[in-house]
């Protein structure tokens, strides 16, 4: 056989949150808990598809003139519609003024990639891939990765988590924006940071949206937990519309992974918000060419499942029962861990467990702590010490708060 | 002032541009031939039985909707390796093989595109026939690879200019990337014979050359998904590792589904296993995991006898239809006394003909028969039915005479 041209190919480290789930599948100990993926899961331990998705599905299947034909390009009208209309607000002054645009795209995931591919391209100039890129450290580890790819050769950080005082370093963050050369892409966390479920107050934004327009800054919002984190739409989208009122231009990444539970599926679109409708046409053309060599058009089945319960105001009020009923078990598993952290008198304060919000919470733990709890406990976590929120039940508070207790005091 | 003031506006799609004109056409008779996607013979898309029934095991499961791992749902990537390269395959049977799930043939193209350009260091070029589908180019391109091209379609006579595409093949620089299209060429219909298969495979090997397939017609080009396998497989048995994108979107018919596949035959498997490891690298940045709903419907019917059958049975007769409105159109042409040879029509295969029609006589076609298709003269066969294949051929006729 000739010799071949991939000999040469090195074997590239797994994706750590996969690999942790792959560990913890192999895990034969009864009190396995797992606290990484970041996926809702109910009281049971169990993935969750929600009453209004099994609903549409059934109404979807039972609809004999729907066929598998292709989307156009840029998705689904009815759903691109409805899930900007759902990031910016019915009443935003964007829509009115007939200035946004939406491109369905594969998850949130894919929503980022056909952004940042078309800033590479049009922003700042052409092909301008000198442009700097901020992400938050921490951030979710794909940003990186998607705007690497992307072609951005000035990827930084900017400062967020202040781990001595467990919450938002934000003079840090404004710092770095000052410090920012003129037209920077930030990313920024609609709601529920991932890791740290640190978000900033209302008025923490005004403070950032403010440096930010005057250094002329360019928002992308990475929005993947609306209604899913605090359980009101709204209030999660706050930050998005302030900057929308504020007069930027910018990108918001939705994905209805998580407020749907359609992760499979990958269902997500990428809202543009620009000066006027012309301006927004040019720059969709433009990403439709992107999208067209990426993935051609997108999956429609989850597109479907969206689009139906938005645009109906009985199952849309259905879903957002569903979607609290998400958030509230979330939250009740918060207070639920730092009472019980605080009654075994664990060390450290533990209120941030409560303070934070969304899926996931920055412990604390250092990475032999996180060693601990996976090797000697058999609770699987990230080694930034991000645990998911939703990993907890009822029935394994007692045990996972007790191993962070143990973890805590026994390793330093 | 804007961020996107500079922005240009995008070319129009040109296909997409001519669904649009016959969608505003107000004339009874009017046929859209530049639809790629099948059509039955009412001309209504079809959603194969065989799907339907897939269908509705997946309703009755109420499975959960948990992300899929980063390369797919792996007993559809595992099936799709299979029906590519055959059960009997030495490549399946040893595992020198990784098959990753794609967003259906375009997503695929784009992976391997995305691999080449990371870790094929010998070549930045992709050699495409000439013509090839409107998309590999900037695919290609904007993976950040070069795009040349050999000859292949001999436009006197609408059939394969063999010793053109043989000469040039002969000439691609050793080690450089040449994309070939497994069956049912898109968009001229011009398959090689399998002696010219044979004597392609020669040259590529003596020249060394990294071979991509894209095979986006399996089944529905001679109606046997082995026939239309063929070529991929010869290849690989003759010790070409190739590697491969695959299309459900038309021998399913799941086009809005998004199934699809990519593959890199390897030397071994541990080989496959590092390839593998990177292919998610790639991915993962562009969309993290693929959909699941066409991938799990693909995979039922692949990995279900009933099923499996079923399935072959309503891609035959897909392809059987598409080959009895070749051949009604050119018995039409004939019965309307057109004295030109038209046999490069059935000679072509799949979806698409390149019937040989100048720009002039297309712009005739749309504009007094409001008839529609792209400029260079592509109809897709699909698109004509027994209702309408007399029409057409009057029009051709009228237009040619």
């Amino acid at each position: 056989m000739a010799a071949s041209i991939f000999t040469a190919v090195p074997r590239a480290p797994p994706v750590a949150v996969f690999k942790l789930t792959a560990d913890f599948r192999e895990d034969g100990d009864a009190r396995k808990v797992n606290l990484g993926v970041g996926a809702y899961r109910t009281d049971e331990g169990q993935p969750w598809v929600l009453p209004v998705v099994k609903k549409v599905e059934q109404m979807i299947a039972n609809n004999n003139s729907l066929n598998h034909e292709y989307l156009p390009i840029l998705g689904l009208p009815e759903f691109r519609a409805n899930a900007s209309r759902i990031a910016l607000g019915d009443d935003s002054p964007a829509i009115k003024e007939n200035r946004i645009g939406s491109v369905q795209s594969l998850g949130g995931t894919g929503a980022l990639r056909i952004g940042a591919e078309f800033l590479r391209r049009w922003y700042n100039g052409n092909n301008n891939t000198a442009t700097p890129v901020y992400i938050s450290a921490p951030s979710w580890e794909n940003h990186n990765s998607v705007f690497v790819d992307a072609g951005f050769k000035d990827i930084r950080t900017y400062h967020y988590w202040d781990a001595a005082k467990r919450g938002l370093d934000l003079q840090g963050l404004l710092d770095d924006m000052e410090k920012a050369p003129e037209f920077s892409i930030f990313i920024l966390h609609a709601c529920a940071h991932n890791p740290t479920g640190t978000d900033p107050t209302p008025d923490q934004w005004k403070q950032i949206a403010a440096v930010m327009k005057r250094r002329f800054l360019f928002p992308f919002f990475d929005s993947a937990y609306q209604g899913f984190a605090s359980g009101s739409l709204d209030k999660d989208a706050w930050a998005v519309r302030y900057f929308v009122s504020e007069g930027f231009e910018l990108f918001c990444a939705q994905s209805f992974s998580k407020n749907f539970g359609l992760y499979n599926e990958r269902v997500g679109n990428l809202t543009v918000v620009g000066k006027d409708a012309d301006n927004v046409q040019r720059v969709l053309s433009q990403m439709e060419k992107i999208v067209r060599t990426t993935w051609s058009n997108p999956p429609s089945q989850g597109a479907r499942i969206v689009a139906t319960t938005l645009s109906s105001p009985q199952l849309f009020a259905e879903w957002y029962g569903n979607v609290k009923t998400m958030a509230d078990r979330v939250l009740l598993m918060r207070s639920e861990l730092r009472s019980r952290l605080e009654t075994l008198g664990t060390p450290g304060t533990w209120n941030h467990i409560t303070e934070q919000i969304g899926m996931f919470s920055f412990t604390g733990l250092n990475p032999k702590q996180v060693e601990y709890m996976i090797k000697e406990k058999h609770i699987y976590l990230m080694a930034s010490g991000r645990i998911n929120m939703c990993g907890l039940t009822t029935k394994n508070l007692d045990y996972v708060a007790k191993s962070i207790h143990e973890a805590v005091t026994k390793i330093q | 002032s804007s961020w996107w003031s500079h922005v240009e506006m995008g070319p129009p799609d040109p296909i997409l541009g001519v669904t649009e004109a016959f969608k505003r056409d107000t004339n009874s008779k009017k046929m859209n031939l530049g639809v790629g996607a099948y059509r039955d013979d009412n001309g209504k898309p079809y959603v194969l039985n065989c799907v339907r029934k897939a269908e509705a095991v997946i309703a009755s499961k109420k499975m959960d909707k948990e992300y899929l791992p980063i390369g797919g749902l792996a007993d559809f990537a595992r099936a799709s390796a299979e029906l590519a390269l055959g059960e009997n395959s030495e490549a399946f049977k040893s595992g020198r093989f990784v098959t990753v799930q794609g967003i259906s043939g375009t997503g695929s193209l784009r992976i391997g595109a995305n691999f080449l350009q990371r870790f094929f260091k010998s070549s930045r070029d992709v050699y495409l026939p000439k013509p090839s589908w409107g998309n590999h180019t900037p695919i290609f391109r904007d993976a950040g690879l070069q795009l040349q091209a050999y000859r292949y379609y001999d436009p006197k006579t609408c059939s394969l200019d063999f010793s053109g595409a043989m000469d040039d093949i002969s000439k691609i620089p050793e080690k450089s990337i040449i994309l070939l299209h497994a069956c049912a060429h898109n968009p001229t219909g011009v398959d090689p014979r399998q002696e010219q298969w044979k004597e392609m495979a020669a040259m590529v090997k003596k020249r060394n050359l990294l071979v991509y397939f894209d095979m986006a017609y399996q089944g529905f080009a001679s109606g046997d998904i082995n026939r239309d396998a063929w070529a991929v497989r010869y290849f690989i048995e003759q010790g070409i590792n190739v590697i491969l994108s695959q299309s459900y979107a038309k021998n399913m018919g799941l086009y809005g589904e998004r199934a699809g596949a990519f593959t890199v035959i390897c030397s071994d498997a541990e080989e496959a296993k590092r390839v593998e490891s990177q292919l998610k690298i790639l991915i993962r940045p562009m969309y993290s995991n693929p959909p699941l709903n066409g991938a799990r419907i693909a995979s039922i019917i692949l990995n279900t006898p009933d099923l499996r059958k079923e399935w072959l049975v309503e891609v035959k007769s897909m392809a059987d239809r598409i080959i009895s409105m070749r051949t009604q159109l050119v018995s039409n042409l004939k019965k309307e006394g057109s004295s030109h040879n038209w046999q490069h029509i059935t000679d072509q295969i799949g979806m698409f003909c390149f019937t040989g029609l100048k720009p002039e006589q297309v712009e005739r076609l749309i504009k007094e028969f409001s008839i529609y298709m792209t400029k260079d003269g592509r109809i897709s066969v699909a698109g004509v039915t027994s209702g309408n294949v007399g029409y057409l051929a009057h029009a051709i006729h009228q237009v040619t005479k």
